[in-house]
């Protein structure tokens, strides 16, 4: 059994380096999932993800597959949206779910029109799918980066994170902030759903972000706890998909993220806020 | 008037190119208690919107006291009942003007936001998240966070709403206390009965100040009667309004009554 668990890390070094990636990429966006989905901005975390795509894509049409200039043109294109999409939410009468619709389908479109000018569908299928087993060291270092980005910035931001989604309105009656830490917050979703294209693909990555988080939820009231228990929930399926993938021949991006909806789906029916509970608990009452 | 609080100069405020609170003058001196009275509409909202900066002056300005804490609890706040958080984590949020975003919670703190709650009638419930909590015990809650502000002024929209009459008479007594403490208290009420009983001074807004005085002076039938008939409607067809000056710009969007009478400067208390 454990021989099954850890034989093939031990073995195979594209094994060890896809599972510190996916380790380091469940780290930093599990936590930012959390806060995605508390904020209702569940959808926008897909919606993002599509939104990475032309700027990848045109960083491969210029240079290859190379992760340097397709990180860097997803992370330009990520980054207008998120503002895009931001002041448009802002200045106009649009609230942010349409306008974020509107930049991210013709963003999605346009990257899949300049993937097609030069790719074939296998490159399409990388960019959309990732490929985690062949993860080289530029990407390692790279997600190492985003990693600790992530986590410092987290920690810098914590209480006025909490505060613009528990109370938007005390926020702004105290402090000017909102604005920046909402911004910084959408730039930290972007730069871990780019950390997380190379390894995931642009359409998965967003999976190792909200799935883990939205089966947090069932746990735990509390948002420190649930961070820590999403970020716990993204490596345990990670390795789970790792692992299934390299004994069954799954591709690994989907193993992974399967892993997780299957996590979510246990959470669902046996948390301490899920269904099994409920029902069990519901005949059953205190006197005060 | 050097211990104004609060000071209007020919405010005006609205939405597009609407006024919802017209034309109001005059000083709030520090420690007062008013209440803000008028039908649905009046611009109390908009008021208190415009005090915290949230709306911005279309004409005029209102100036507040250097250096003074201003706490705000609005009418309808965003807050969101469903974010897995404690009371405590709520009513913490009142130590933001203190701590702000990285300044460490101290022993100090952590006693200010248990008698807070102690005083609000709360004690206990810190570790309740807040999805549990009744419409009153979140109110009282909201309040033990204005406690913990220490503003020294305080703006309260419609606080006693869907509150029954034992939450309405401690909030009350709350505020009486910050009125003794000599903050300055701003509260929007529809209760008459309520603001004739406790509050010292009324200002009575229909989009244009109506009156502004002692309460027993201002909170008579005919001045009501009056803030009552107001229109309501915006028209788009109303003609620019004709004061001079940087305040040019927007409609009058008042009907055929007179204009602005003498009772809206302040009288009485003066």
């Amino acid at each position: 059994m454990i021989e099954l668990l850890v034989s093939p890390f031990v073995e195979f070094a594209f094994m060890r380096r896809a599972l510190l990636g996916v380790v380091l990429l469940s780290i930093s966006s599990c936590p930012v999932g959390v806060f995605l989905m508390l904020r209702r901005m569940s959808l926008a975390g897909d919606a993002m993800a599509h939104a990475i795509l032309p700027g990848a894509a045109t960083g491969f049409l210029l240079f290859g597959l190379a992760i340097v200039p397709m990180t860097v043109g997803g992370l330009i294109a990520g980054v207008l949206v998120a503002l895009g999409a931001g002041a448009v939410s802002r200045l106009t009468v649009q609230k942010e779910d349409a306008s974020m619709a509107a930049f991210y389908l013709i963003s999605l479109a346009v990257g899949v029109l300049i993937v097609s000018l030069r790719g074939s569908s296998v490159d399409l299928m990388h960019v959309l799918f990732g490929s985690v087993l062949a993860l080289n060291d530029e990407a390692l270092i790279l997600i190492a980066g985003i990693s600790i980005a992530t986590l410092a910035a987290l920690l810098l931001l914590w209480r006025g994170l909490i505060a613009e989604c528990l109370d938007p309105l005390f926020l702004r009656s105290v402090s000017g902030i909102g604005p920046l830490v909402h911004f910084v917050f959408l730039g930290l979703v972007v730069l871990n759903l780019v950390g997380g294209f190379q390894a995931l693909g642009t359409l998965l990555s967003v999976g190792l972000m909200m799935l883990p988080a939205a089966a947090a939820r069932f746990w735990t009231a509390r948002v420190d706890t649930m961070c820590l228990l999403a970020v716990a929930i993204g490596i345990a399926s990670s390795t789970a998909g790792l692992l299934l993938s390299y004994h069954f021949t799954l591709p690994s991006g989907p193993a992974i993220i399967l892993s997780a909806g299957l996590v979510y789906f246990a959470s669902i029916l046996f948390g301490g806020r899920g269904i099994v509970r409920v029902l069990l608990i519901r005949h059953r009452h205190r006197t005060a | 008037m050097s211990d104004a609080s609060l000071t209007f100069s020919d405010l005006t405020l609205g939405y597009g190119s609407h006024p919802a609170v017209h034309h109001l003058n005059g000083p709030v001196e520090r420690g007062s208690l008013i209440a803000v009275v008028g039908p649905n509409g009046s611009g109390k909202s908009t008021l208190m919107k415009g005090i915290v900066g949230i709306v911005k002056p279309m004409a005029g300005a209102v100036k507040t006291a250097p250096g003074q804490r201003l706490a705000y609890l609005p009418q309808q706040s965003e807050i969101d009942r469903s974010f897995p958080a404690r009371v405590l984590d709520l009513v913490g949020l009142g130590l933001w003007p203190k701590r702000g975003l990285l300044g460490r919670y101290d022993r100090r703190d952590r006693q200010d936001l248990r008698d807070a709650l102690d005083a609000v009638g709360l004690a206990g419930f810190e570790h309740r998240p807040i999805d549990t909590l009744s419409g009153g015990q979140l109110q009282r809650a909201l309040f033990a966070r204005v406690l913990v502000q220490k503003a020294d002024l305080i703006l309260l929209d419609e606080p006693f709403n869907a509150v029954d009459a034992k939450t309405t008479a401690d909030l009350i007594a709350l505020i009486r206390h910050w009125h003794g403490e000599r903050r300055t208290v701003l509260v929007v009420a529809h209760d008459f009965e309520l603001v004739r009983e406790h509050f010292p001074e009324t200002l009575v807004l229909a989009r244009r100040p109506i009156a502004w005085g002692r309460t027993q002076d201002v909170m008579r039938p005919d001045i009501l009667a009056r803030a009552r008939r107001f229109d309501e409607a915006w028209h788009d067809d109303a003609p620019w309004c004709a004061a001079d000056g940087p305040h040019a710009g927007h409609d009058h969007a008042k009907t055929g009554s007179s204009s602005v009478p003498a009772t809206a400067q302040r009288s009485g208390s003066l």
